[in-house]
């Protein structure tokens, strides 16, 4: 029984290896594998990337790499002693393409303290190549590999201990373009997202260093796009014009986080999943793994300033995973507008609105010039300044002016009544018109006196001492 | 042919001969007693275990320049232009200026441990004044001794070593914390060569299960390893496994250890 059972497999075994082998030979049969020509790579650091080879034969690539460990910028004032590949985080962008025969070295500086080695996610092989890349300070080691698997691919440092390296700053991209190459597009950058471990808390200034028990709660001080806080913001955002297309190199080298990679104004037309062939559309927020990565793709149609984020959102606003692309080029309306109307939303109806309970009137003494203009400045900021801003300049277009305002100035009893009553309308104050609602604001008698003091006599404006029965007067005149 | 063999033997005598006075005026000077105790490998076949250290006599402090150089005079086959390839590679002494620096340019240098020494010149150092190195166990039975001088725990001073930048030039020997058997700078200065620092090898990969290489000493990654938190072992010994004894290193030095003998 056994004996028959044993056969039966046989026979099945072999009849998969013949239907195997036989698959096996027609897809060989219609590639070419063999390598032509040699080259070294260009390496580039991010949000560069390299041009692509655009070769139709596979060839043998040369690629150069030297591990540096040194104090760069983390934030503005934060400092840190970065271990990385090519002397920026992330380390060197390298480009091949599908089928390439990479032969690799991988130099420590001997300034170095540590051994490093490269793990890369693109080598079918033991360790991704840290086996044969272990490398002390002062040496370089070589090995070679073949790009088997077309994609995106994170490489990092896999010497002991692993997180330690790759949270220093020990890792980057390498693009294996398929043989049949990626469709033209107008830009092409690389951003990698990484999470800072430190000893000091974010944004605290001074040379900070790796924090072990940060790390093994994983939970970091910064996560940031291209190795430090604000590196593509301001002036320093990535600049596209409107109309063109735009490919991004998305990498997450961890150690711990996966990132909801958002672009705050953007949908991705096509979304590399995973780096890999896979291709979604339309998707506003993808996924990307720590040590994975993705290849997001769309069409810059309107200007304005689109924002890179983590949309594990804390991260981005606390921890520093911002970036910017800026658009320039011809507003097109039909995509979008801007803001076309500010108006009020009443649901209540269109009547004035008051923003909180009639307080209770309690009797106060009145007071002095000082002591109004003391308390005013405190009632004002705290109640008036979100609108009419601090310096009293209000904002053109919505919030009027009180600083050296016609229109407070011109009736004391006209001025007393607005925050007592609220005020809509069209209004014109220094000769510009404003159709807002100001709503009344509920106040007692001796605050509004000194409100109105503090206004009345500040940022140009000659007025006088405004008292609790005067506003009391004015109050009661409705 | 007979010949050889007697000239071999000559020379082998010659050494044994030249040996035993430096060990009798030498082995104690700058030296401390390590007294013996049981210390637990970082990396172990059978995790936990501890080792008995035999007491042994260190060097206080690593090898000075000046110290080696005097070595270099004795020995001018250790000279930067004589070293044979096979001993020590080409960045052997690269902060030298030439074979016998003077005392103009070596000044800031010479107090400073030697560094871009490969094994094998320590190895011919430490022979020289009748010494040897440390082994690995005795090394790092040293290394975990708590620091007299200084509060805070080993692994700190380790990890904030690693934190900064190496100097363009390395501080004098003596110049970071001393520990409770009064030896200086075991950590926060230099690397150090010990005897057998390739007896424990992780592989390059460090992260990869090592079952198949057990049996090669192969303790590679977290697997064997006694405190997996420990951060500073570990790279300690990442570094050693990515040395070859012709390598030099930057911040590669050594110090000498003895036998006791009744």
């Amino acid at each position: 029984m056994i004996n028959v059972m044993n056969l039966k497999t046989a026979a099945f075994l072999l009849a998969t290896a013949f239907v195997l082998s036989n698959c096996t030979f027609k897809s060989s049969g219609k590639e070419d594998d063999s390598v032509s020509g040699q080259y070294e790579a260009e390496l580039t650091d991010a949000p560069r990337v390299p041009i692509s080879g655009n070769y139709k034969y596979a060839k043998k690539v040369i690629v150069k790499l030297e591990v540096l460990e040194q104090v760069m910028r983390l934030a503005d004032g934060v400092e840190y002693n970065f271990w990385t590949f090519g002397g920026k985080v992330p380390g060197k962008f390298i480009r091949i393409r599908e089928g390439d025969e990479v032969e690799f070295h991988l130099s420590n500086h001997p300034n170095n303290k540590l051994p490093h080695n490269i793990d890369l996610h693109s080598v079918t092989g033991p360790g991704g190549g840290a086996e044969a890349s272990m490398t002390a300070p002062g040496h370089t080691s070589q090995f070679s590999f073949k790009a088997i698997n077309p994609g995106l691919f994170v490489y990092h440092c896999a010497t002991a201990p692993v997180g330690m390296h790759i949270a220093n700053g020990m890792y980057g991209l390498i693009l294996v373009e398929p043989k049949e190459g990626l469709p033209p597009v107008d830009k092409e950058f690389y951003i990698m997202q990484s999470e800072f471990y430190t000893k000091a808390k974010f944004g605290a200034a001074g040379l900070t260093s790796f924090d072990m028990e940060k790390a093994f709660n994983e939970a970091p001080d910064y996560v940031v796009f291209n190795g430090a806080v604000g590196n593509h913001m301001g002036d320093q955002a990535l600049n596209v014009n409107v109309g063109e297309t735009v490919r991004l190199y998305v990498g997450n080298a961890g150690p711990s986080l996966a990132s909801s990679f958002h672009v705050i104004g953007e949908i991705f037309d096509k979304v590399h999943v995973e780096g890999g062939t896979f291709i979604n559309e339309n998707v506003a927020t993808t996924l990307i793994p720590a040590g994975g990565a993705a290849i997001v793709e769309f069409k810059c149609e309107t200007p304005g300033s689109l924002t890179l984020v983590d949309h594990s959102i804390f991260r981005a606003f606390n921890k520093g995973a911002l970036a910017q692309i800026k658009v320039t080029g011809k507003e097109d309306e039909s995509i979008y507008s801007h803001k076309q109307k500010d108006m009020v939303y009443q649901p209540e109806g269109s009547a004035v609105q008051s923003i909180t309970k009639a307080p209770r009137e309690v009797a106060m003494p009145e007071k002095s010039m000082t002591q109004r203009m003391e308390s005013g400045k405190i009632l004002y900021e705290a109640n008036c300044a979100a609108c009419h801003q601090k310096n009293g300049e209000g904002l053109p277009g919505a919030f009027p002016p009180l600083a050296n305002s016609d229109y407070l100035m011109s009736l004391k009893d006209k001025g007393i009544s607005i925050p007592l009553h609220g005020l809509t309308g069209i209004i014109k104050v220094n000769g510009k018109q404003y159709d807002g609602v100001m709503p009344q604001i509920q106040l007692t008698n001796d605050e509004v006196a000194s409100i109105m003091t503090y206004v009345r006599n500040n940022w140009n404006n000659k007025g006088d001492l405004v008292t609790a029965a005067e506003v009391e007067k004015v109050r009661n005149g409705k | 042919m007979a010949n050889n063999i007697f000239r071999k033997r000559a020379f082998i005598c010659m050494l044994t001969l030249l040996a035993p006075v430096s060990v009798l005026f030498g082995a104690v000077k700058d030296m401390v007693k390590i007294p013996g105790g049981q210390y637990t490998p970082f990396f172990s076949d059978v995790p936990g275990k501890s080792t008995a250290i035999k007491p042994f006599y260190l060097d206080i402090k690593a090898v000075t320049n000046a110290e080696f150089l005097l070595f270099v005079k004795a020995n001018p086959r250790w000279a930067k232009s004589k070293v044979s390839i096979i001993f020590a590679d080409n960045s052997y002494l690269k902060h030298w200026k030439g074979d016998f620096p003077n005392e103009d340019n070596f000044s800031k240098i010479k107090d400073g441990p030697v560094t871009n020494i490969s094994w094998y010149a320590a190895t011919a150092y430490a022979r020289w004044k009748g010494k040897r190195l440390p082994t690995l166990n005795e090394w790092e039975y040293v290394g975990n001794i708590a620091a007299s001088n200084d509060t805070r725990p080993i692994e700190k001073i380790i990890l904030e070593w690693y934190s900064k930048p190496t100097p363009a030039v390395l501080p004098p020997v003596g110049s970071t914390f001393k520990n409770k058997f009064n030896v200086y700078d075991m950590h926060g200065l230099i690397w150090e060569w010990v005897s057998d620092f390739n007896s424990i090898i992780m592989t390059g990969d460090s992260r990869s299960n090592s079952a198949i290489n057990r049996d090669l000493f192969c303790a590679s990654g977290a697997l064997g390893a006694v405190d997996k938190e420990n951060y500073a072992a570990f790279m300690r010994f990442a570094f050693r496994s990515s040395l070859q004894g012709k390598y030099t290193v930057s911040n590669l030095g050594f110090r000498c250890a003895s036998d006791i003998r009744n």
